[in-house]
């Protein structure tokens, strides 16, 4: 679910990036409705994300529902799947 | 105008003033980055509906610049909100409100590859729909199929003005190849809102 502007989840993605497509594997497999964000290829020109995340690595997700900013896919995965995963306590 | 006829494109079945403008979802360029938007969700009250060519072409480029050297809708942030500050407005002259604020939105068959590197190029605080299957412009009704490009279609050059229930005020598509808008019978209708 990639088009629901409303979602409270914003991926900031590029197009063929292997860490970006593992973030989105997991939100599938976790039914996760989120908003993708595709931002520039150029590494010193993606202001976007260094803007909400403080750097200009992707992926990024924005969680508005837990008011979390996060960078870096392994910590993104976990973060997932701790919050929303078979484990939620 | 040169001396000589210029294209006629002929008549053309578009939407017009008093219908509601449909709604689409494309991914929204702007200068760094897009995402897919609704146009429902992006527009404003009004909204100016530019139709235009592929980025590159010299009717995109002096179209948008046009409505920017006039300030219209330089008020705010069109497109992609995410806290981003953009060239200081012409509004803060003061004088150009009315034109300010109006969301200046434009339809394109280019890819965000070319739509985000023309805007930036330009300076441009606009929001572009990439719409590379030009079916935004079919239902609308402002097709252009370029002589010469087989397999292409863009949009024909259109402005349309719309309120905030996406009712259209006032629509001018081109009637000739090229053609540009009537920029003082637009401001004028955005004065008189």
């Amino acid at each position: 679910m990639t088009t629901d502007d409303a979602a409270p989840i914003t991926l900031y993605r590029l197009q063929g990036c292997p860490y970006c497509e593992r973030v989105v594997r997991v939100l599938d497999e976790l039914d996760l409705e989120y908003h993708s964000r595709f931002v520039e290829p150029l590494h010193s020109r993606r202001n976007a994300v260094k803007r909400v995340a403080g750097v200009r690595t992707v992926p990024v997700v924005v969680d508005d529902e837990t008011g979390v900013t996060m960078a870096e896919s392994a910590n993104i995965v976990s973060y997932l799947e701790r919050t929303y995963g078979e484990g939620e306590t | 105008m040169v001396d000589f006829d210029v294209v006629d494109l002929g008549p053309t079945d578009h939407v017009s003033v008093g219908e509601t403008a449909s709604d689409f979802t494309r991914p929204l360029v702007t200068d760094e980055g897009w995402e897919d938007r609704s146009f429902a969700d992006a527009a404003g009250s009004p909204t100016v509906l530019v139709f235009t060519t592929m980025a590159g072409a010299f009717l995109a480029e002096y179209t948008l610049t046009e409505l920017w050297d006039r300030g219209i809708g330089v008020g705010e942030s069109t497109a992609i909100d995410d806290g981003a500050t953009r060239t200081e407005s012409a509004a803060d002259s003061g004088t150009l409100t009315a034109l300010a604020d109006a969301t200046v939105l434009a339809v394109s068959i280019s890819s965000p590859y070319e739509l985000a590197p023309f805007l930036r190029e330009h300076d441009l605080p606009y929001g572009v729909f990439s719409d590379p299957s030009n079916a935004v412009a079919e239902s609308y009704g402002v097709v252009h199929d370029l002589d010469g490009m087989t397999g292409v279609a863009e949009p024909r050059p259109a402005i349309f003005v719309l309120d905030g229930d996406r009712t259209i005020e006032y629509a001018w598509v081109a009637t000739e190849w090229p053609d540009f808008p009537d920029y003082d019978e637009l401001e004028a209708v955005l004065d008189d809102r």
